[in-house]
């Protein structure tokens, strides 16, 4: 197991070593290079002339590859032209609003999807399988903005059963010490803030949730209908058991298994929808403020925000391998 | 069987959750503002902002944001008649300025601290204005201290030779505690209504060294600024600086010792939702009690509802500017086709909203120097297919940039706009390039940093009641943004900023206002009416065309 | 919303079921696909879907009661009122006085422009890595596979968003990063699925009558390995649609106010939601009915194509 992991992680230098490659080359890319790209367009010659002495622009091309790698490693991923502050900084600040909500839209996904899925296996070509169906292929193929749109306008602005807008309730007056704001409450006795803060997390996490949610319920139930077929189900119940048995005990967890790797891929997914779901909820996570950078085109909180996206992206499948190895020895070799 | 039926069962819970979950947020919510509310109706104030203020500290801002929340924390020696753009005192509580136009002699309010406790005396006059005069480096960009840079006219030193000692202050006096004497080297006619910039508030001496604001590290255009400017503005207004979660909130609490009234609002929350459609159904959910900036398309349907429109006297233009550094717009004869184009009533009926008026000068008819007598040019296309004909121009291709994805006071809907006025300038038979650019920093960037554009839609919206506050900013000299070099206009503006006499100051003014659209650099084309919302039982909102609005004199129901 | 990573096909590994028809060219296979296909229900929904969007966009030019862009009701639109379905308007206005109909009829043009074209651009990239991996191997192989793993390793989404920043905001940037976000993916899935048919009895049998490498490659192996990709292909048009729709969203579509393009209108209705719900919803659903539609016929063809399907 502690071999895996090391040789994942190892796997994982070069191909950080390829995408830091690939941004440095694509900084200098942009109409005007790097110098204009932390300027704008607007910096007058002299001021490039600066910048690319300050920085380095004009030595060597390796010289400055290598410069900014070193940067990189000691977590100096530039500054927001947008804000001024740190970009390592904008995104800590930022990222535990997105692990809430991407943790809570894939629990509801999963809280439903299995079951559903599961249901829908068991009862092939009826009713509830047929709805199941085409509810996971609309899952895949509404625009996850138009789904956040139209359930705030539904939940939140017709109904006002939830807010529509934001992580918490701006009279509230909560402390922070995680940034985790449902755990917060939970630490700090206030309870109200918890409640509070989930009560914001729902219609995010549902429009959210809906992509992995379509994603699980589909393989759940293609998984379950080939293992009910397999030929050690058969045997079992040839063997006599009792179909309960056979049903609760083989098929759920043999089934279950490809189910596991998939829902680690969901992270991709999450990670992508986080960016237009936040956006339509004013949620203060890094999807939004990497929508903001899109819109104003603050190239280094693009380049920094992926690089580090990238990376928790890599160590969460990595993380999900792992547990998937320890559920099934199978795999760990 | 069994099974379908336990599904059902299952399902039913779920949604018996989530609909639990609903019924108690309403709850939870009613409980967290009474809770809030001590028993005597609400005392948190939230209003949505667009964006993170740029800065605390006001010195470096010059953006709407930072001056929304800066409004709160500081005031400036001057302030403003509510409800106008002229000047009144505030915490000088009078002035005097010598014959000669030099000497401005402020009797200052006495008693008054800063957050810090800090007194308020002449002496931090005097630091607050040698500390903008000696800005050096970095602190004199654009993007940090533009309006001292424009007001002033320069810094004490500076490197950029048109900064360096070109300034009008000259140097600060306290004669006493309550007296603050300002010398300047040459008249500046429009200084005491620009003190009331919130640029140009009094901040604590104590706590601008301690926090050391001015040491901005980073570039002009990304700097980094000090810990005062995040976490440390300290002024003497009604509401003390709590805390800011860049990209969540700002948050503001009563002054407890403030000078004045201190009203009912204990607490200014300013959650920051950048897309103007989530900002009004945050409204609409009952999440925030106000926000700005509100779209014409949403004023009927949010009345109806039974929010509340509250409106600013227009003090703003939105022009089409033409660039003539494309030898196309250098000719007057296209220029003045283009503006015999535009239907300017039917583009004010069709996207701006109720209440605007069509624009015939730069300037709003609220500001001294507006003249009623300016050439105009009426809706003619088929004078302007003549014009163009006779320019030789019959077959004209022109880029046409505006912005998206913003709304400014002055330019509420610039993608409505555009497609008004492209498809005006279609139909005379002039073949528009529409060029989309984000606001910041490319479009601005562009207009005003680059040569390459012909068209454009812009605005500005007053600082003060100053005529020179928007000619002089549009036409005061040469500039990317009009591409043209007409020493005499550039004279007569010039001139008219520095008569000492008003009645000649306004009629300078004037004859300028018929210069200029006599040359027609650009279209004014409306003058339109900023709008806020808010909840029913929000009342006496300060609404302000300087947008000089202090939550102070808020009141919220229960 | 990266249907990306959503509409992947997993390259069939060498598993029981996994045996290529027998015959070389494949044609039983296919043959027996569309006798599979015609019987399924879905399949023939998604195929009338696409039939429909397809004939749309071909003859906007006939159906549109107006030009692309064309404003012909704008003195009837004011800021709080944009006209409903008229005579003169089946769908009414939208905010800027353009016929909503005819702007879903030319939006039906942009998207197949876009999918297509995009679809095409992965599908060149992602067949030539996939085939220089695949056929070549050795060093040529690591270097793509790693290649092709680095693009992997961001988010898809992100990926076209990076792209198309740097490449502008016009429609061709908008083409060319959602057709190189697709190029890893076809190329992983044409690289795995012709390692899988390498080592099949025939190709063996290829080899060992002399055939050369490249001429086993090109007459034997690949022509084997191209279902998957078609079904991807198929898959991938509907992925395009939405991805196309999220950067419109993202404002990195390009093109004026008024151009008609599905993602740009739904986009600029959110504004509009409460006084005028058709402009978000009219687009919204043709967005994700086309998408409906190759998904629906991408499955059903994949699962007529897959072997092991047949036991179903």
């Amino acid at each position: 197991m502690v071999r895996l992991i090391l040789r994942r992680l190892a796997l994982l230098v070069p191909t950080l070593l390829g995408l830091s490659v690939l941004l440095f080359a694509w900084v200098r890319a942009l109409p005007g290079g790097p110098a204009t790209a932390l300027l704008g367009e607007r910096a007058t010659p002299e001021a490039v002339e600066r910048i690319n002495a300050l920085y380095g622009f004009d030595r060597p091309i390796v010289e400055q590859y290598v410069r900014y790698l070193g940067q990189l490693v000691t977590g100096n991923f530039g500054v927001s032209t947008r804000t001024g502050r740190p970009v390592l900084e904008e995104f800590a600040s930022r990222f535990p609003a997105t692990v809430e909500l991407t943790v809570l839209a894939l629990l509801l996904a999963v809280a439903v999807a299995i079951p559903l899925g599961y249901l829908a296996a068991r009862h092939q070509g009826r009713t509830l399988d047929h709805l199941t169906v085409v509810a996971s292929l609309l899952g895949v193929t509404v625009p996850v903005f138009f789904l956040a749109f139209l359930l705030k306008y539904a939940f939140a602005v017709e109904l006002g059963w939830f807010p529509s807008s934001g992580r918490q309730d701006p009279a509230m007056i909560a402390t922070h010490p995680t940034g985790l704001y449902v755990l917060d409450g939970l630490l700090t006795r206030e309870w109200d803030a918890s409640w509070d803060a989930l009560v914001h997390l729902v219609l995010p996490a549902l429009a959210l949730g809906s992509i992995p949610l379509a994603v699980i319920a589909r393989i759940t139930r293609a998984s379950v209908i080939d293992v009910q077929s397999a030929d050690y189900v058969r045997t079992a119940r040839a063997k006599g058991l009792l179909p309960r048995h056979v049903r609760d005990r083989v098929v759920l967890r043999n089934a279950l298994l490809p189910v596991s790797t998939t829902i680690g891929l969901q992270v991709g997914l999450l990670l992508s929808g986080a960016v237009l779901t936040e956006t339509v909820f004013a949620f203060p996570g890094i999807g939004s403020f990497l929508a903001e950078a899109v819109f104003n085109l603050d190239y280094a909180v693009l380049q920094g925000f992926i690089l580090i996206i990238a990376v928790v992206y890599a160590l969460v499948n990595l993380l999900v391998d792992v547990s998937y190895g320890l559920i099934d020895p199978r795999i760990a070799r | 069987m069994k099974s379908q039926w336990k599904a059902a069962a299952g399902l039913l819970a779920v949604g018996m959750v989530l609909a639990a979950c609903a019924e108690s947020d309403r709850d939870s919510a009613d409980g967290a503002t009474a809770g809030a509310a001590a028993g005597e109706g609400r005392d948190t104030f939230i209003f949505a902002a667009s964006s993170d203020p740029a800065s605390l500290d006001p010195a470096f801002a010059s953006d709407g944001e930072s001056f929304r929340v800066a409004r709160q924390i500081f005031e400036g020696l001057v302030g403003v008649e509510p409800g106008t753009a002229d000047p009144a005192p505030l915490l000088a509580e009078s002035w005097e300025v010598s014959d000669d136009g030099l000497d401005y002699t402020f009797t200052l309010k006495e008693g008054v601290q800063f957050h810090d406790g800090t007194p308020f005396d002449a002496d931090a006059v005097c630091f607050n204005f040698d500390r903008w005069n000696n800005f050096t480096g970095i602190l004199q960009a654009e993007s940090l201290s533009y309006y001292w840079g424009k007001v002033n006219g320069g810094f004490a030193t500076s490197d950029v030779p048109e900064l360096n000692g070109t300034g009008k202050y000259e140097s600060c006096a306290a004669p006493d505690a309550a007296t603050a004497v300002i010398h300047l080297k040459s008249p500046l006619p429009e200084l005491v209504a620009a003190l009331s910039l919130p640029a140009l508030s009094m901040q604590s001496p104590t706590a601008l060294t301690e926090y050391e604001a001015d040491a901005v590290s980073g570039e002009a255009d990304a700097p980094v600024l000090p810990e005062y400017a995040t976490a440390h503005p300290t002024g003497t207004g009604p509401f003390v600086f709590e805390s800011w979660s860049p990209g969540e909130e700002v948050v503001l609490t009563a002054n407890e010792d403030y000078w004045g009234e201190q009203g009912q609002v204990r607490r200014i929350v300013f959650p920051i939702i950048s897309d103007a459609t989530a900002r009004r159904q945050a409204l609409q959910a009952g999440d925030i009690d106000g926000y700005d900036l509100v779209g014409p398309a949403d004023v009927a349907a949010l009345e109806e509802e039974g929010y509340q429109i509250v409106n600013r006297d227009p003090f703003n233009v939105l022009y089409l500017g033409m660039n003539q550094a494309d030898p196309d717009l250098a000719d007057i004869r296209v220029r003045q086709a283009i503006a015999h184009a535009i239907d300017k009533e039917a583009l004010v009926a069709q996207t701006l909203p109720e209440g605007t008026e069509v624009a015939t000068n730069f300037v709003p008819p609220s500001v001294a120097g507006w003249n009623d007598e300016v050439t105009t040019y009426e809706y003619d296309p088929d004078r302007a297919q003549e014009l163009l004909a006779e320019a030789g121009k019959s077959d004209l291709t022109i880029d046409f940039n505006y912005p998206t994805n913003v709304s400014r006071p002055y330019m509420p809907t610039p993608e409505q706009t555009f497609t008004a006025i492209a498809a005006d300038l279609e139909a005379v038979g002039i073949t528009v390039n529409p060029v989309p650019q984000p606001w910041s920093p490319d479009y601005l960037d562009t207009i005003q940093g680059g040569t390459e554009h012909g068209l454009h839609l812009l605005g500005w919206t007053g600082d003060y009641n100053d005529t020179y506050n928007f000619i002089g900013v549009f036409f005061g000299g040469p500039s990317n943004e009009w591409g043209f070099d007409n020493p005499e206009l550039f004279q007569q503006i010039g001139d008219a900023r520095y008569q000492a006499d008003v009645d000649e100051q306004t009629a300078a003014y004037e004859a300028a206002n018929a210069a200029i659209m006599d040359f027609l650099p650009g279209i004014p084309l409306a003058h339109p009416v900023p709008s806020l919302a808010f909840k029913p039982d929000v009342q006496g909102y300060p609404a302000s065309p300087v947008q000089d609005e202090v939550y102070n004199v808020v009141t919220l129901g229960d | 919303m990266s249907a990306a990573e959503v509409h992947e096909v997993l390259p069939a590994g060498p598993g029981p079921g996994s045996r290529p028809s027998g015959d070389v060219a494949g044609q039983s296979l296919w043959r027996v696909a569309w006798r599979r296909l015609r019987r399924n229900p879905g399949a023939i929904a998604g195929a009338a879907i696409v039939a429909v969007f397809v004939l749309v966009a071909v003859l906007a030019p006939l159906l549109a009661p107006y030009d692309a862009g064309a404003l012909p009701g704008r003195a009837e639109v004011r800021p709080t009122l944009i006209p409903g379905p008229s005579d003169a308007y089946p769908l009414g206005l939208d905010r800027y006085g353009a016929d909503l109909l005819s702007q879903l009829i030319w939006g039906a043009r942009a998207s197949l422009l876009i999918g297509v074209l995009s679809t095409v651009l992965g599908l060149l990239g992602g067949m030539l890595l996939g085939v220089l991996a695949g056929g070549v191997g050795g060093w040529v192989d690591s270097v793509i596979m790693r290649l092709v793993d680095l693009m992997l390793s961001v988010p898809s989404l992100l990926l076209a968003v990076s792209i198309a920043a740097v490449a502008g905001q016009t429609p061709t940037s908008v083409v060319v990063a959602i057709g190189v976000v697709q190029v890893p993916i076809f190329a992983r899935l044409l690289r795995g699925s012709m390692l899988a048919q390498r080592g099949q009895d025939y190709v063996l049998a290829a080899s060992s009558l002399g055939l050369s490498r490249r001429t086993v490659t090109m007459t034997h192996v690949l022509p084997n390995s191209v279902s998957p990709v078609i079904v991807q292909g198929t898959l991938m048009l509907a992925t395009a649609v939405i991805e196309a729709a999220a950067l419109s969203f993202l404002g990195l579509g390009g093109g004026s106010p008024t151009t008609a393009e599905w993602g740009r209108m739904l986009t600029a209705a959110q504004a509009e939601l409460e006084i005028a719900p058709r402009l978000a919803l009219w687009p919204g659903a043709c967005i994700a009915v086309t998408a409906l539609g190759f998904t629906l016929f991408g499955e059903a063809l994949r699962e007529a194509l897959d072997p092991r399907q047949r036991r179903r």
